[in-house]
């Protein structure tokens, strides 16, 4: 589904935020990918999302290689993976239901199809009665959930999620996880979770990869690495649970 | 103040006259400024290195335009473009002909308000629309307006009420308007109480100005609930 080859990025010539990073995220998991501030995560979620090209290396989304496509190629995949960010990014402007109608609407859909998809996947993300309300008027929780209802709108087979619960309370993490869980579990929807808690990987993800410096200090399943962690950048996220 | 009173009486078909040729040249100024400066201020925002169409000539270039046009005084501006005036208007004296440089101070003027809304604007929700595929063009019209809408009215209201006292300056140079009354009965004819009045008729309007767009922005608004 997701394939990195020998990927490295540089940044301003000589920065390396990624060096020689080769893994595969296969149809189904909900693979985590882990480490502290400043190994690469985002660099890596921008990758994935398209928003920035490899300085060398391949890489393959949903069995395309991706180099030298167009920019229409690139928006084509781009409506296959549905992104949610931490700080939750909804149109202030837009109510929820014209928040998870925005992808639709890019794509020129008719608005009885963006009706009837908005309803659709507000009874999934279970806010249904709050289609009319704009996001000031939500919670940290309800809005994660309206932009993870975005998110799938275009009917996805990827979801990245980047730090999806860092802005929220622990009550509320779990509640989003179980929600992304059985996005993968309904759905189909392979899953990329970036985050810097080990605990986030530990409660959903079946695969991992622990990022340090721009390379992959390790990578498997999550039991197989929690439970015997080779590498001191694991070793130090474990210690801090 | 009785007798401002009948003076008023005496004068209200020049004051209402004067009235409607301020608000005629504010108004037309501030839509136009708006036609003009509103693209060029996303223009300038786009073409930052950061920016989604990144060019640095093209920001540098508008850049300094802006702050050139922006640095001439309004009453040497008016001057300088007499010539431009008459090429347009057909003439150099009265509201129309002031409209002329009143959009050409303030554009540039509405250019950087546009920018710097913009500006203020989440970056994330236009990495969030980048993610998902969309245009340039539909994260401008998409995005980017609509998203600043609340602001972009409030800036309306700034330049208007900026318009309302830049052509009652253009009244010392022949344009309309309560400005030329002020000057034409408080100045030239020592009739100060007409010009206590244009002041007091400039003041409501500016009033009635900000909080009518006041108004209609809080109501826009969808940020504070």
């Amino acid at each position: 589904m997701i394939t990195l080859r020998d990927v490295t990025k540089t940044y301003n010539n000589d920065e390396h935020a990624l060096k020689n990073v080769s893994l595969t995220i296969n149809e189904g998991d909900i693979f985590g990918i882990v480490g502290k501030s400043g190994a690469g995560k985002s660099t890596m979620l921008k990758l994935i999302g398209l928003l920035t090209e490899p300085t060398t290396g391949e890489i393959e989304l949903l069995g395309k290689n991706v180099a030298g496509i167009t920019a229409a190629q690139a928006n084509e995949i781009k409506r296959n993976i549905g992104t949610v960010f931490q700080g939750f990014n909804l149109l202030m402007q837009r109510s929820v239901a014209g928040n998870i109608a925005f992808p639709l609407e890019l794509v020129k859909q008719d608005k009885a199809a963006i009706q009837a998809r908005c309803a659709e996947l507000a009874g999934l993300v279970d806010l249904s009665e709050k289609l009319p309300a704009y996001p000031a008027q939500l919670s940290g929780g309800q809005k994660q959930r309206v932009a993870i209802a975005r998110a799938l709108a275009t009917n996805p087979k990827i979801m990245l999620c980047d730090e999806p619960t860092s802005a929220l309370d622990s009550f509320t993490t779990k509640e989003i996880l179980r929600l992304i869980k059985e996005i993968n579990q309904k759905l189909g929807v392979t899953i990329v979770i970036i985050t810097h808690e080990i605990n986030i990987v530990k409660a959903i993800c079946n695969r991992m990869v622990v990022l340090n410096g721009g390379r992959i200090a390790e990578m498997g399943d999550t039991s197989e690495v929690l439970k015997n962690p080779q590498h001191d950048a694991t070793k130090l996220l474990l210690d801090g649970i | 103040m009785a007798n401002l009173w009948n003076v008023f009486l005496d004068f209200r078909f020049i004051l209402w006259e004067g009235v409607l040729e301020t608000l005629y040249m504010s108004f037309v100024s501030v839509t136009l400024a708006y036609a003009i400066g509103l693209p060029l201020g996303i223009w300038l925002f786009v073409s930052y290195p950061d920016g989604l169409m990144p060019n640095r000539f093209v920001n540098k270039i508008l850049g300094g335009l802006i702050n050139t046009v922006r640095s001439v005084p309004f009453l040497i501006m008016v001057i300088i473009l007499i010539p431009f005036t008459r090429m347009i208007a057909g003439t150099a004296i009265g509201s129309t002909a002031a409209i002329v440089p009143l959009v050409i101070a303030s554009a540039p003027f509405v250019a950087r308000m546009v920018e710097a809304t913009m500006n203020e604007m989440d970056a994330g929700v236009i990495d969030a629309a980048k993610s998902m595929g969309a245009t340039n063009y539909q994260i401008i019209t998409k995005v980017m307006i609509p998203e600043s809408i609340p602001s972009i009215i409030r800036g309306f209201s700034i330049t208007a009420i900026m318009m309302i006292s830049f052509s009652a300056m253009a009244g010392a140079v022949g344009a309309g308007g309560l400005g030329r009354i002020a000057i034409r009965y408080g100045y030239q004819r020592w009739q100060s109480d007409v010009m206590i009045l244009s002041v007091i008729l400039i003041v409501i309007i500016v009033a009635l100005v900000q909080f009518l767009f006041n108004t209609i922005a809080a109501k826009l608004d969808k940020r504070l609930v």
